[in-house]
């Protein structure tokens, strides 16, 4: 009974954001080297098919992954299909949900149905950019500072700190504020939410590097002759790679907190495209009488954010059972 | 210890100097204040050249940056683009932003390290559950839709049953109040509940998870154990041996938190219609005349010092509380 609801067992986030505490939980992290299945160990369990596993027992990452596949799946896939485009005028302004509109209309006659299909794929593809761009950077960062350690550890981090210093939101406004005025694009917007994202993956690399540089295998391979590069991409990365993931994960979650709050602030993406911050700052003047404009895209912005907390959840039990993260 | 400290307010300093800088040239690069100035026809070139001449714009960036250091390192911040001095103005919005945040902080540290015991002590029973679905609900909503969820159902209802406003929505205290000391603070207080209740449920519901992880490790570790096995009740193993131990990381996540959110809840401001520091920097970025560079260096200086020395005072505590960290 006990390991049925693991959904309560995941800790969640905010983690100390100082480098002693992500270097201490580094090092008193045992991370072996990944076993294929070795000659006394289980036939043809790798860790990665393991965490699969322990990941497939966890039940509320799989509803949330279920949830988010739909939602991608509907966000993308339903437009070519809906009657309404998402900036068309329909002869109705102002309707309550009904059979012709699912979502109702806004004042001006927009279809509230097409333009949340639109805004959540707006959505999911700034924070698929965010993801990507933050992860790999990163990684890179975190790992080049923490395997070289000394001047380019101390150069790098002090940069880290820098970058952290300037609060998230202000760095935000005033990169959002020169972009945005050349073009409110999701590209713009996401790439500068990558821009300041990296930084807490660096230091989570570079905690998990400081350690796992010192392991045996690490040794070995530079031993028989491996460059820098290779006993880095080839070692130490796929060894960092739970933790990477994980924090993947959040960073989809936090990627689209902070854009559809930076487009509710007006700073994001801009008319006539549409996100689901913008969405919601359109329909939170008229919440009470025309509730629906503010309902529809706050329920869908609430449940992919659920449901990407889950699924982060699930993987940091089945990935990296000890790892903390720090909020944005 | 003490060289560590004196190591770490000279980084600050430096990273204080560098962030300075760089938004200086960023926010000054990011717009021109005389915009709406030149973009009126019936300006003469006079009265730009008079205003440019005002805000100091004939200087290059550099020497600006400059004239605006050495003001700055003899406690002046200098005049914003309206006119009229920045410093009262600085102090003014401060206050205001701590009228929201300090009482929220204190409530929801309180609720989050009361939930997290409550989590631990008795995990994976009913009340750990709806506590912590509860947890992942606000932790998956946006501020701006918990505030407007408050602001415009909640309140409405309240203010209806109670006949009269009994809770304000608009502004952290009515214009031109006047009245006894009593009374004054209780129409604060009215002012304040739901931006703080906002607060309070964005902020607890990370910090209570994290609680209840940071004890749930405690209690599963071997001293606990050994007490529980020597024979000492229950009740005070968990005051005496397991809380103290627990407490450090959720006081350390706290402390930073708040750092952060000096700069201002700037969502929360727009929203409730605080003049605090967060729209005290959107203003100096997106309102008339700006971007307004002097205002918006004020915002960073208080803030990112403010960041730097929690971060400091976290790793000082943390490290007076946990004798196994060691800052070299």
């Amino acid at each position: 009974m006990a390991n049925v609801t693991g959904s309560s067992e995941p800790q969640r986030d905010v983690g100390a954001s100082f480098g002693t505490a992500a270097t201490e939980y580094a090092a008193d992290r045992a991370v072996g080297a990944p076993s294929e299945g070795g000659p006394d160990g289980v036939a043809g369990r790798s860790q990665l098919s393991l965490a699969f596993r322990r990941f497939l027992h966890h039940r509320m990452a799989l509803v949330g992954l279920t949830i988010f596949v739909l939602l991608v799946a509907t966000a993308f896939i339903a437009p070519h299909f809906w009657k309404w485009g998402y900036a068309d005028i329909t002869p109705e302004f102002a309707t309550s949900p009904d059979a012709a509109h699912p979502f109702g209309t806004d004042t001006i006659g927009h279809d509230l149905f097409a333009q949340v299909l639109i805004a959540t794929q707006t959505s999911l593809k700034t924070a698929f950019i965010v993801t990507v761009i933050a992860t790999i950077l990163g990684t890179v960062i975190g790992a080049v500072a923490g395997y070289y350690g000394k001047l380019a550890d101390a150069a790098l981090m002090r940069f880290t700190d820098l970058v952290l210093t300037v609060p998230l939101l202000a760095l935000l406004l005033v990169l959002a504020n020169i972009l945005s005025k050349q073009s409110g694009n999701y590209l713009y917007i996401a790439i500068i939410i990558a821009a300041v994202f990296w930084t807490y993956l660096a230091r989570l690399v570079r905690g998990t590097f400081l350690s796992l540089r010192e392991h045996d295998y690490v040794l070995a391979a530079r031993a028989i002759g491996a460059r820098d590069r290779r006993v880095i991409f080839r070692h130490m990365i796929p060894n960092a790679m739970g933790p990477i993931v994980v924090n993947a994960t959040l960073t989809v979650a936090n990627a689209i907190l902070i854009e559809s709050a930076l487009s509710f602030l007006g700073l994001g993406i801009q008319p006539p495209e549409v996100s689901l911050g913008s969405l919601i700052n359109n329909g939170q003047g008229a919440a009470t009488t025309e509730w629906w404009l503010f309902a529809f895209p706050s329920g869908v912005l609430v449940l992919i954010i659920l449901a990407v907390n889950f699924v982060g959840d699930g993987l940091r039990d089945a990935l990296d059972p000890r790892q903390t993260r720090v909020r944005a | 210890m003490t060289p560590f400290v004196l190591r770490r307010v000279a980084a600050g300093i430096v990273i204080l100097f560098v962030a300075s800088f760089l938004t200086y040239v960023l926010v000054s690069e990011s717009g021109d204040p005389l915009a709406t100035l030149k973009a009126n026809p019936h300006t003469t070139q006079a009265t730009i050249d008079a205003a440019r001449a005002r805000l100091g714009l004939d200087h290059s960036l550099f020497e600006r940056y400059w004239l605006w250091l050495s003001h700055f390192v003899q406690g002046d911040f200098g005049k914003s683009t309206q006119g009229g001095p920045v410093e009262p103005q600085l102090w003014e919005r401060l206050g205001v932003t701590m009228k929201m945040v300090l009482p929220a902080t204190l409530i929801a540290a309180v609720i989050a390290i009361a939930l997290g015991i409550l989590g631990a002590v008795r995990q994976y029973k009913p009340d750990d559950h709806i506590s912590t679905t509860l947890a992942y609900i606000f932790y998956a909503t946006p501020v701006f839709v918990l505030g407007i969820l408050l602001k415009d159902f909640v309140a409405i209802k309240i203010n209806n049953a109670a006949g009269h406003t009994a809770l304000f929505t608009v502004g952290d205290s009515t214009p031109g109040f006047t009245g006894s000391f009593g009374a004054r603070m209780l129409d604060d207080v009215q002012h304040a509940v739901l931006p703080v209740l906002t607060l309070v449920l964005v902020s607890y519901a990370a910090w209570s998870r994290y609680q209840r992880a940071s004890l749930l490790d405690v209690l599963n570790s071997d001293y606990v154990r050994f007490a529980r096995a020597k024979g000492v009740p229950r009740r005070r193993v968990l005051v005496k041996h397991a809380l103290r131990n627990a407490l450090i990381p959720v006081t350390t996540v706290i402390a930073l938190d708040f750092a952060t959110i000096i700069g201002g809840a700037v969502i929360t401001e727009i929203v409730y219609g605080w003049e605090g520091m967060g729209q005290f920097l959107l203003g100096g970025l997106t309102g008339p005349l700006t971007p307004d560079v002097n205002v918006v260096q004020a915002w960073l200086v208080i803030t990112a010092a403010v960041v730097i020395l929690f971060n400091l005072l976290a790793d000082i505590t943390y490290a007076a509380l946990d004798p196994r960290i060691r800052y070299g």
